[in-house]
């Protein structure tokens, strides 16, 4: 779609795997689906399985990450817990790629009115401070992963709007464009057929970071206990138990923190590749 | 710079006037009744009460209706009185909170622009170096820091393990009847960790930043003027070029203002702080929607004042715009 097959596979990918740093984080982000995918085959215990005479055990053999207060295996519970990051992510980050890329569209190709009031919302929408607005959303609605996800794409395709509206600026003057308008192609299939494709490679870039940042937000929004509702194991709301446990059970907050960190960690690592590999300013 | 001034002010009209509907929309469009939700807290109120209720914060009236009355009211400084069992008016509990929240935040930035810079400084000079590789280590890994997870592991080790800090709050109980200074002591001893937590969320993308544009203006032919005839690189980079790189900071600080509104909630919470987080996330989690409300405008109002200065400070430092190119 975005890329020609020679762009892809004579610039792109030699680019992308002389950078190590993005090979890692790939390779890191490729783990995580499998280990997503395969969470009930790799799990050595059932993520809910409590065992009253195992509460709080420290890390060992049987238990890698120790066990939580309900006795369940944290380990079990991290690889899940995996599934939901993934989920939040993807969802979230498609929601804010698509509302950012019509919006960026239609205010870069009719500019005048219409690109005013949609540049004014995006002002509007990045002058609330994103995290209060979330929760202010979540807050009336039934805790559910779903809501989530949406609410955390819709509070963040700002700045793919910006990206995408300065692309089509650009290519909306091009040459190929005006030759679409002279044999009659609606306004519809100039944007979606000619201008789409050739905007949307930062949007890559854009929406890798992007998964990153969704990833910590529901992190942090499980963490406090408005997001992934228990017994779901997810990243942040185990590291809700350790912080009500921390004088106990360090384990319980260190492991959950460094799988969040290792995965953000990937996904800008492998986005930043991109972006380097996308710069033609970029010589390597 | 009048013209450039009064442009700016007049923006600011439709910004306010998006803010506020956007605010209104978020919480009356999603599904549920405000009074539903505070009923819910106490079933035992009965039908009369409830439409007693509905009345009393107009919520009868048509949706257009009750919007001009919450703006009128809003332009009055009127907040509204909170849900909760005080029932104080919103406007109160705010002022007693802003002031934490933005104290904390200001010595967080000051600690965040007094590391930041001088790492990107000495990243920039440094290119390539190990140490820049270092430091961009660094920023990746401070990139993908959760802060709350931080401010776990900073509780573990110094509130726990080590024993030197206070984990909570912000005095010590019974520390009013101490001496001032030992009072300020104290209090400092319990920011050491909340500000800690604040200031690193964007210290490594704001190294990052200042190191870029050092890089950016160090490739300049001016630059390389200033070193042709000789003079020495300190007074170089020191005089000539920081003052440039400097600039773009002015309008990182502006944005940076949201990010440091919405974090607060989080280490606020996990610290228990009494500012505008804390209050934030006790309103959510009660439901609590005019302090819900109130929040999320005076958020947002701040944010667009921030804006407002940080474009007005670059105005005043960059003569190319105070001039009116810009």
């Amino acid at each position: 779609m975005a890329f020609r097959h020679s762009y892809l596979y004579s610039i792109f990918w030699p680019r992308l795997k002389r950078n190590r740093l993005a090979l890692f984080g790939g390779a890191v982000v490729l783990a995580l689906f499998l280990v997503s995918l395969a969470a009930p085959l790799i799990s050595p215990y059932d993520p809910n399985a409590i065992n009253a005479w195992k509460v709080l055990s420290p890390p060992s053999w049987q238990h890698w990450f120790g066990t939580d207060e309900l006795g369940r295996d944290v380990l079990s519970r991290v690889l899940f817990g995996a599934r939901i990051s993934l989920k939040v992510g993807f969802v979230a980050v498609g929601i804010a790629v698509t509302i950012g890329t019509v919006i960026g569209l239609l205010s870069g190709y009719y500019s005048g009115a219409v690109d005013a009031v949609l540049m004014r919302l995006v002002d509007i929408m990045l002058c609330f401070p994103a995290f209060f607005l979330i929760l202010a959303v979540i807050t009336f609605l039934e805790p559910s992963i779903w809501y989530i996800m949406i609410v955390i794409g819709l509070t963040g395709w700002m700045g793919v709007a910006r990206l995408v509206r300065a692309e089509t600026l650009s290519i909306r003057e091009m040459d190929y464009i005006m030759a679409a308008r002279c044999i009659g192609c609606s306004n519809a299939r100039i944007i979606f057929r000619h201008i789409l494709p050739n905007a949307v490679s930062p949007v890559l870039v854009s929406a890798t970071l992007g998964v990153a940042g969704a990833i910590l937000t529901e992190s942090a929004l499980s963490f406090l206990g408005i997001g992934v509702q228990p017994p779901t194991p997810s990243w942040g709301n185990i590291l809700t138990s350790g912080k009500d446990y921390i004088e106990f059970a360090w384990w319980l907050s260190l492991f959950p923190g460094l799988a969040i960190l290792v995965t953000v960690l990937a996904y800008n690592l492998l986005g930043e590749g991109i972006r380097d590999a996308l710069d033609p300013r970029v010589k390597r | 710079m009048t013209t450039y001034l009064l442009k700016r002010i007049l923006l600011l009209i439709p910004l306010m006037f998006g803010i506020t509907l956007i605010t209104f929309s978020v919480i009356h469009l999603a599904p549920g009744e405000p009074v539903e939700m505070q009923m819910a807290m106490n079933p035992k109120v009965g039908k009369e009460a409830r439409e007693r209720l509905t009345k009393f914060y107009g919520l009868d009236k048509p949706l257009h209706e009750q919007y001009l009355s919450w703006v009128g009211k809003l332009a009055r400084l009127d907040l509204g009185r909170s849900f909760s069992s005080d029932g104080r008016p919103v406007k109160d509990k705010i002022k007693e909170r802003l002031p934490v929240t933005i104290s904390l935040n200001i010595i967080a930035l000051i600690l965040e622009f007094g590391l930041a810079i001088p790492i990107g400084i000495l990243a920039a000079t440094r290119r390539d170096t190990w140490l820049d590789k270092g430091i961009t280590v660094f920023v990746f890994v401070g990139f993908a820091v959760p802060t709350f997870w931080l401010a776990l592991l900073l509780m573990y080790l110094f509130g726990v393990r080590l024993g030197w800090l206070p984990i909570s709050g912000l005095h010590t109980l019974g520390s009013d009847s101490w001496g001032t200074l030992h009072y300020l002591w104290d209090m400092a001893k319990h920011l050491v960790m909340p500000v800690m937590v604040a200031s690193f969320g964007s210290l490594a993308g704001l190294s990052r930043y200042m190191r870029s544009a050092m890089l950016n203006v160090i490739s300049q032919d001016y630059i390389t003027t200033a070193r042709a005839k000789g003079l020495p690189e300190r007074v170089v980079i020191y005089k000539h070029a920081l003052r440039n790189a400097l600039l773009p900071l002015i309008t990182l600080l502006g944005f940076s203002i949201p990010g440091l509104i919405g974090g607060s909630v989080i280490f606020e919470t996990i610290y228990a702080i009494p500012g505008m987080g804390q209050l934030f996330y006790q309103g959510v989690m009660s439901r609590d929607y005019p302090v819900v409300m109130g929040i999320l405008v005076i958020g947002a109002f701040l944010t667009l004042l921030g804006n407002l200065v940080a474009d007005l400070c670059y105005a005043l430092a960059d003569p190319r715009i105070r001039h009116g190119e810009g």
